[in-house]
């Protein structure tokens, strides 16, 4: 019961939270995505409908898993890592120690399994987001039209590269999670130590989410 | 009653403890006394198993502690009652939850037992409109009688009080004192606290073991705290009453 109440709050907490970030970065990478990929093919004998094709795959294999999962680093990674490390420095994970309550598992799992669904959620979200904001920059760009976008959008579209995000998604959550929780429990000090663990936690985070986006990539992608 | 036999501990080939023994009886309020420094924590963690001894024998009632297995350990650890010396409430968990929180872990209460249990011991440590408030919103005299309420929730046999009164003021600190005398004595448990608060000693002192330097050097009680013939604890009570 305690731990279902937790792992709600949890959920709540990072993927709500991060929905209004998500959403900025996501709709600009879309767009921005757009104008560089246009600019490109601008003047090329290349019909511009694969315009569209091209910002929906880099959306999907490259921008939105790994962009999210950077920004998710930054913000649930130092929030994690603050958090627990401020419970052990104040003596609250000595408290739970004493009652017989096993902290790891009553502090860190809940975090490792909100992460495990609200990431991947996140990316989801951002991969569609991602698109409509290619959308609207054609719209204001003019580089080629909606329609044509969407044409190019609809082209082609190979399912195994949602899996193939959304393993680099849980891959990431996991990470997020568990390096960000090992930072925050290893805590031992004062308020400055807690501060350090954070940017411990999101630097350490964000060059495991990097590694393993290539791993994973080649493993993957290239079989 | 709890009973300590040649307790050793040490950090990085430091010795923090050197054959520490003594023995805490049930229904009085123990407390370990020294400096700062001294290992009255490290010796407290040993106690309640946040640190594990080199060496030496934990005895609860006739169970060796370091010998335990995890299960026997985590039930045993559900006799403990604890109260920090910041409190170490749950901020995320209002005064009412964290007081709740070892039931809903614990026991198979319903809502209602529950909420009476928590209300029971928040008025016993008479914070009885406090239910809804935040530990952030509340001043250290009421963080520790929370910390008090949380610890007696389950009624626990044995109470572990760390430095209860640093950071008080006097008047608060008297409250605190009076609370866990009570409690001692009402509940019939083992109460051991670790202060350098000399007037909570020689007002509560049932038992005092006097540790210098990781080493328990005197025991005894409040009346013949005086006379101990000890000259470090004789210098100790001189510097606290100074």
């Amino acid at each position: 019961m305690m731990f279902w109440r937790s792992l709600m709050m949890e959920v709540y907490k990072m993927g709500n939270d991060s929905f209004g970030i998500v959403s900025i970065i996501s709709t600009f990478i879309g767009a921005v995505a757009v104008i560089q990929f246009g600019s490109q093919l601008q003047g090329s004998l290349v019909p511009m409908t694969i315009l569209g094709r091209i910002v929906r795959d880099a959306n999907i294999l490259e921008f939105s898993p790994t962009i999210t999962a950077l920004v998710m680093a930054g913000k649930i990674g130092s929030n994690i890592a603050s958090e627990i490390g401020t419970m052990k420095v104040s003596e609250q994970i000595d408290a739970l120690e004493i009652m017989g309550v096993n902290a790891a598992s009553y502090v860190v799992l809940p975090k490792i399994i909100a992460a495990l669904i609200s990431v991947p959620a996140l990316v989801t979200y951002s991969m569609f987001l991602a698109n409509v904001g290619g959308a609207i920059s054609c719209y204001f760009s003019e580089i080629v039209t909606v329609d044509m976008f969407i044409q190019g959008l609809r082209m082609d579209f190979d399912p195994f590269f949602i899996t193939h995000a959304l393993t680099k998604a849980f891959f990431s959550a996991f990470l997020i999670a568990t390096i960000s929780a090992h930072n925050g429990y290893q805590t031992e000090g004062g308020a400055l130590e807690v501060g350090s663990a954070s940017t411990k936690a999101v630097v350490q985070s964000c060059i495991s989410i990097i590694f393993f986006d290539y791993i994973l990539t080649q493993l993957m992608l290239y079989k | 009653m709890i009973e300590l036999k040649d307790i050793t501990k040490s950090f990085d080939g430091r010795p923090v403890l050197k054959n520490v023994s003594a023995t805490f009886k049930k229904g009085k309020c123990s407390f370990v006394i020294g400096a700062s420094g001294g290992g009255k924590s490290v010796l407290m963690k040993c106690m309640v198993g946040l640190l594990e001894p080199d060496s030496g024998i934990i005895d609860f009632d006739n169970r060796d502690f370091l010998r335990l297995d995890y299960y026997q350990k985590k039930k045993l650890r559900q006799e403990i009652g604890m109260l920090f010396q910041g409190g170490a409430l749950f901020d995320s968990l209002s005064v009412e939850d964290n007081v709740a929180f070892p039931l809903r872990m614990f026991t198979t209460m319903g809502k209602s037992e529950i909420l009476d249990r928590v209300n029971f011991c928040l008025k016993r440590v008479k914070l009885d409109n406090a239910n809804k408030l935040f530990p952030s919103n509340i001043s250290g005299g009421m963080k520790k009688r929370v910390g008090i309420a949380r610890a007696i929730a389950l009624n626990p046999k044995y109470l572990f009080c760390d430095e209860p009164n640093s950071g008080l003021d006097p008047l608060t600190s008297r409250v605190i004192d009076e609370l866990i005398m009570e409690i001692t004595e009402e509940y019939d448990i083992t109460t051991i606290v670790n202060s350098h608060d000399i007037k909570s000693v020689f007002d509560m002192g049932d038992h005092i073991v006097f540790i210098y330097k990781g080493e328990s050097l005197w025991e005894g009680n409040k009346d013949n705290l005086r006379d101990s013939g000890n000259p470090q604890l004789a210098e100790f009570i001189k510097a606290s009453e100074f």
